[in-house]
Formats: C-alpha cells, sequence, structure tokens
C-alpha cells in the first residue's frame, strides 16, 4: 500500500502529511512532483494543505492545470482514493471532481484554531473508523474556506449524503457560533458521488499525534487504510 | 504580395479586450460587504451596496473578432471566472 502527496510550488503542509502517513501510519510514502505525469502507482493521493502558484485568481485555479492534476483527475475518476485538505480541497472543486466553490471566509478573517468537526457519513473509505456522529477535535488554517453551492445542488449533497463533515460544538450541536468562515450549512468537508474524492478544510495530518494536542485526524488516516486493506488490495 | 504567409500575417490586427469578473447575484461578497462598512465609517451616507470583482486587459493578435470573442469566452469559463460563484463579461476593441 501506498501514498503519495503532491507538492505545488506553494506547498506547505506536504512534509506533514508525509510524518503522518510514515511515522504514524507506518506505512509507505512518497512526494510527488506537480510537473510529473505518474503517481507511481500510489493507492491514495493526498493533496496537502498550504498555497499553490501564488493561489493567484482563485484559490487552486492555476494548479487545477499542472500536469499532475490530469493524472489526478483520470485516477479518481478509476477509483482512487483522492483526499484534499484545505488548498487540496480548494484544487479539487476547481477541478471539477467536487462540486461547488470557496468564498472569502465570512469578516475576511484568517482563521486559524482547533475546531470540532461531526461526522456526517461514516460509510466512506476516509470515515468508515469513525462512529456516526462522532466528534473530531481538528485544526483549521484558511482564508478562503467559506463552502459555498447553489440550493439545488446543496439538495443533491444532502439527498446522497455527501456532506461527511460539519463545524460543531464539542457536544455536537450544529451552532453557527462554531462555524469558523461562515460556509453554508456548517459544511466543513464533502465526498463526491462515487465516495473516493475527500475535500476538507480542517487539518487531519495536524492532529496525528498526541503532542500536536489532538490525534483525531488519525481515524481519517486509519479509515483510508483499513479500507484499502477490506477491498483485499492488500 | 507573392509570400502566402506575409499576406495572411498581414491580416492579423491587435485587439484590446477588457474582461470583467464578479461574483453573481445572491452569492455573499464578504469583502463588498466590509468596503461598505468602511465607507460608512469614513462618513459617506447613501451607499446602497458594494460588490467587488476583477477587471482584466488581454491583448492580441488575431485576424477574426468573431473568433477572438469565441475564444475569450472559453478563456473566461475554464480559469479567468469559477462558474459556480461568478459571472463575466468582455468588451473587445
Amino acid at each position: 500500500m501506498k501514498f503519495g502527496v503532491i507538492i505545488f510550488p506553494g506547498s506547505n503542509c506536504d512534509y506533514d502529511a508525509y510524518r503522518a502517513v510514515k511515522d504514524v501510519l507506518k506505512e509507505e510514502v512518497e512526494f510527488l512532483w506537480h510537473q510529473d505525469t505518474s503517481l507511481n502507482d500510489c493507492d491514495c493521493v493526498i493533496l496537502p494543505g498550504g498555497f499553490s502558484y501564488g493561489d493567484y485568481l482563485r484559490t487552486g485555479a492555476i494548479a487545477r492545470f499542472s500536469p499532475i492534476m490530469r493524472r489526478v483527475v483520470k485516477f479518481a475518476q478509476e477509483g482512487g482514493l483522492v483526499l484534499g485538505i484545505c488548498n487540496g480541497f480548494q484544487i479539487l472543486l476547481e477541478s471539477g471532481l467536487l462540486p461547488g466553490a470557496m468564498l472569502r471566509n465570512q469578516g475576511l478573517r484568517f482563521a486559524c484554531k482547533y475546531v470540532y468537526i461531526r461526522t456526517e457519513a461514516t460509510a466512506t473509505p476516509f470515515t468508515n473508523l469513525c462512529k456516526e456522529n462522532q466528534v473530531l477535535k481538528i485544526p483549521v488554517a484558511h482564508s478562503d474556506g467559506n463552502y459555498y453551492i447553489p440550493e439545488p445542488e446543496l439538495k443533491r449533497l444532502k439527498d446522497k449524503s455527501q456532506i461527511i463533515f460539519r463545524y460543531c460544538h464539542p457536544s455536537g450541536n450544529l451552532d453557527p457560533v462554531y462555524n469558523p468562515n461562515g460556509a453554508l450549512d456548517n459544511i466543513a468537508g464533502i465526498c463526491n458521488e462515487k465516495r473516493n474524492v475527500l475535500g476538507m478544510m480542517p487539518h487531519p495530518e495536524r492532529a496525528s499525534e498526541k503532542i500536536l494536542g489532538s490525534k483525531d485526524g488519525v481515524y481519517i488516516f486509519r479509515s483510508i487504510v483499513n479500507f484499502l486493506k477490506r477491498e483485499k488490495r492488500f | 504580395m507573392s509570400n502566402p504567409q506575409a499576406m495572411k500575417n498581414k491580416k492579423k490586427r491587435h485587439f484590446q479586450a477588457v474582461i470583467y469578473v464578479k461574483l453573481k447575484d445572491g452569492v455573499l461578497d464578504p469583502q463588498g460587504s466590509t468596503i461598505k462598512r468602511a465607507l460608512g465609517n469614513m462618513g459617506y451616507r447613501g451607499i446602497e451596496d458594494v460588490r467587488s470583482g476583477k477587471v482584466f486587459e488581454i491583448t492580441l493578435n488575431s485576424n477574426n473578432k468573431e473568433e477572438t470573442e469565441k475564444m475569450l469566452d472559453q478563456i473566461c469559463k475554464k480559469l479567468l471566472a469559477n462558474p459556480v460563484i461568478e459571472k463575466y463579461n468582455f468588451e473587445v476593441k
């Protein structure tokens, strides 16, 4: 089983993601360069947080056209597992692998703090080890995390249980006070219809060891390993 | 002129395109509302709404205005605007 972490010009959570896979999961992992056109047989591709191409125009708008993304889109269409964290989520939205778009945070502040997110669906490769409605403590760090999607598509997301994480009170209540960016319906993470692509604003790799303040992000990484093993791919 | 390539080039002319990208009506514009509040604090009265946006100027060579407009439309759809949240229009001179 091999994970790949893509490095875009400006990625700054690439090493955090690499470390979470290598030292916490103890699984094989390698870096993939944005100019590459091969995923080197990786079974799960992580688009890390940070910035990409200066995030000129819109976050993720230029990265979407990088050579590796053409390969990632094909990989996702073939059922490969893709996890986009923060800027990675923004790139997945721009590339059309996930529906919707990001607006500037309400209040225009850079939101950098621990938040609580409620697991809204566990039937995914990314949350199968979480309990229904389990609350995870994971940090966010972004300016553009104000998720938006037009009404008819929001209904489709709900109908197909594609909303995977919502910002919440530590008890699990969906209080708008605990929404750090004004995202529609407290949405913190969504998956595609086939459920093999997940985008989330909070950073699970920054919450993967006790010394970091939380280990809750490990549920997500371990779920991926569990899924790949269960699929008898390993 | 005997060289057909030179004749083709001769027909090409400069076009100047100005492209405006704005958030769609009804999509929240946190920058616009912050600017509106600031204008109020500065003492300007009667400001009902502020919507922010982007302007791009593109200079290009082409021998056909219609094709240029088609190309610009594609450029807007694919890169300059995100059709989920933004609308665009352009002028070509």
